[in-house]
């Protein structure tokens, strides 16, 4: 350690320190040692190894810390290593969960898979696509979403800029019991409406329900948008007489645009996934039904589910409930990727 | 944006504003600012008005259920709604349900925060926006995915950890294993932590990079060590945000459906491990038994989704409070 500190010109401002490569060797050194120590004992899972790994790297950063440098700066290195160590620890799963859907999927996703329907083909047999789950899928989503937005949008902005009172509060706090609604009670209430009308199974059903699980996200994230706008811009233009709705909609909204987009989109994003209220409400089919407000219609996440879950095992249909998935997850990314798009294209420039 | 006024689902109330409405909308003489505070408010009012009608209508066919239930709606170990006479009980399921989303609570949110604060205050900046970046595209993840992705992949490679944590922790009870397919509430629980990870980290990371410059600049210039300027200036200003974000992550582990009914295997008991046996969640009870569900069936399950939707009133509206009685400073309206 020394020398590294005795090359340049000693300081007297500074204690001790480790060199910057540190942490690096530590971490190398303590996989390293993870390694050897899990084949040592023979144990077979890479979750073990990577929790001893991580286990040794935090304790060694500790001990070299408070021997060369002192308590604070080794409590600093802790946080450090911990906060390194939280980072790798989530990307191993989430890395794992991606390679295994690409890998698995593309097996059986190609032209035909997209375009076919499994009106003919047994669930155990090879074959088959996900056309009609696809069309479903768009049409509960879009339609849920034509209803969530405006309703979301307007009721955050009565929230921030005219919210006082105990209608106000609470409507927050009910927005906030909302978002924590869980899908299938979401689904639940809409089949209770549905047995009480003695109505069958239909897409615009699940709509409905996706609709009440998209208001509450996007009334809580544009909420928080339109909260990080300076009071100063609001203030400027009420004070060249501008009306307070269009200072709203030409001031407060344009600004926080890129927020609520992004906000939309997280929300989109968390309904296209639902399974829950369509398996009550839509029941899925195996042929195409382009007619949303008649007829039980498929849903991507619910033909994930169903070929799981109804084929005991089968790899045809294990196959194409992953290709569904991949499916599914590259029509959010492009949900994702253009919403982005339109809140950097629309984004106010700011200084940061 | 125009349209928004155009194409709004309720009509502006008619009603002549009171004065505290007055007091409200400050100036809303103009027929626009009438015509946008009603449409606004009349937006709030509907999501009252939805919330009111899903206690209502789970409660009028909860009720039936639970009158012809014969065995006790809060205690029995059984679920046999689809027989004459019905017998059912939730018990299991609020163990199962509770248990399962404490045991994400305690892996995710530590975790996220770290990667949150990785992302503000450790990586390189470049680094950093790619994370976060990845991390919002894999908070579109659909639960489904997750719940394959745990059942075909993640249940394989627990055996290890379940034979590990028997060893070393079998003797507490709740971590001992009999050695049977880790499809257990430990397994459901690793697999929702890893779900609302994105969700907590998020939001936690949004909240960490407001935290003041100035108060971090100060906090460094005074000799603070990184994590010094963390704990005393980033960390109390993201408190409540952190709050919030687990409340998000706690709401959507509670009422995690299909990713529960994929990994779990089911049963109707209460083992004291952790690692042995199945029990069951609400939601997940719902999924799997509403397929062969007769019309009491579907009460009686809809009854337990009463019960689930009175759990997330309750979580949410404490975790409500504790983030009121820490208010936090906010830009607009101040």
């Amino acid at each position: 350690m020394s020398n590294v500190v005795m090359d340049k010109r000693p300081s007297t401002l500074q204690g001790a320190r480790l060199p910057r490569w540190t942490p690096w060797a530590v971490a190398l050194g303590s996989v390293g040692a993870g390694l050897g120590i899990s084949a040592a004992a023979g144990l077979d899972s890479k979750i073990q190894w990577a929790l001893i790994a991580a286990l040794l790297f935090v304790l060694v950063n500790y001990a070299l810390g408070v021997k060369v440098e002192g308590s604070r700066q080794a409590k600093d290195r802790v946080a450090t290593s911990l906060v390194w160590v939280a980072f790798l620890l989530a990307v191993i799963p989430l890395a794992s969960l991606i390679w295994e859907t690409i890998s698995r999927g593309v097996k059986v996703l190609d032209g035909y898979f997209l375009s076919h329907s499994m009106g003919v083909v047994a669930d155990t047999e090879p074959g088959g696509g996900i056309n009609h789950a696809i069309i479903g899928t768009l049409e509960q989503v879009g339609l849920a979403t034509v209803m969530a937005v405006p309703v979301g949008v307007l009721t955050a902005i009565y929230l921030v800029e005219y919210g006082r009172g105990r209608l106000a509060k609470s409507v927050t706090f009910f927005v906030d019991v909302m978002t924590g609604i869980p899908s299938i009670v979401a689904g639940l209430f809409i089949l209770a409406i549905m047995l009480q009308l003695e109505l069958q199974p239909f897409g615009f059903a699940g709509s409905l329900a996706l609709a009440i699980l998209m208001m509450p996200v996007v009334v809580r994230s544009t909420e928080e948008m339109l909260k990080l706008i300076p009071n100063e811009l609001r203030e400027a233009s009420l004070a060249l007489g501008v009306p307070k709705w269009r200072t709203i909609i030409k001031v407060v909204l344009p600004t926080s645009l890129g927020g609520i987009t992004t906000g939309v989109m997280l929300a989109v994003a968390r309904i296209a996934g639902e399974t829950a209220p369509v398996l009550l409400l839509v029941w899925g089919s195996a042929f195409i039904n382009n007619n949303p407000f008649e007829g039980a219609q498929a849903s991507l996440p619910l033909y994930i589910y169903q070929q799981y879950a109804n084929s005991a095992g089968n790899a045809a249909a294990y196959d194409r409930a992953w290709a569904a998935a991949l499916t599914l997850i590259i029509i959010v990314m492009i949900l994702n990727l253009a919403a982005r798009g339109i809140a950097r294209w629309k984004a106010p420039k700011t200084g940061r | 944006m125009d349209i928004s006024t155009q194409d709004a689902p309720v009509p502006p109330p008619t009603t002549t504003p009171t004065a505290e409405q007055k007091r409200a909308a400050r100036g809303a003489t103009r027929p626009g600012d009438r015509i946008f505070l009603g449409l606004s408010r009349g937006s709030g009012i509907l999501l009252l008005v939805i919330m009111a009608a899903i206690a209502a209508f789970l409660t009028y066919r909860a009720i039936d259920a639970i009158s012809a239930d014969e065995a006790n709606f809060f205690t029995a170990f059984e679920w046999e709604a689809n027989s004459t006479p019905p017998r059912f009980g939730i018990a299991v399921l609020a163990y199962g349900t509770i248990v399962s989303s404490i045991i994400a609570m305690v892996i995710a949110v530590p975790i996220s925060v770290g990667i949150a604060l990785f992302i503000t205050h450790y990586a390189p900046r470049r680094l950093g926006g790619l994370i976060s970046y990845v991390i919002d595209l894999l908070a579109a993840v659909p639960s489904i995915v997750y719940g394959l992705w745990g059942a075909l992949v993640l249940v394989p490679n627990l055996k290890g950890l379940y034979g590990w944590l028997d060893a070393y922790l079998g003797w507490t009870g709740i971590f001992s294993w009999q050695g049977l397919e880790p499809r257990s509430l430990f397994a459901v629980g690793i697999l929702l932590a890893i779900m609302i990870l994105p969700i907590v980290t998020n939001v936690s990371r949004e909240v960490f990079r407001q935290a003041p410059q100035m108060h971090q600049e100060a906090a460094l210039a005074l000799g603070a060590t990184r994590w010094e300027v963390i704990r005393m200036s980033v960390l109390p200003f993201g408190r409540s945000g952190v709050i919030s974000a687990s409340m998000l992550g706690l709401g959507r582990a509670l009422g995690e459906t299909m990713a529960v009914a994929t990994v779990l295997s089911p049963n109707f008991l209460i083992e004291a491990s952790l690692l042995d046996g199945g029990g069951g969640t609400f939601a997940q009870n719902i999924a799997s038994k509403f397929g062969e569900a007769t019309e009491t069936g579907r009460d009686a399950l809809i009854a337990s989704g009463l019960v689930l939707f009175v759990i997330t009133l309750l979580v949410n509206g404490a975790a409500r409070m504790i983030i009121a009685r820490r208010k936090e400073y906010s830009g607009a309206n101040a």
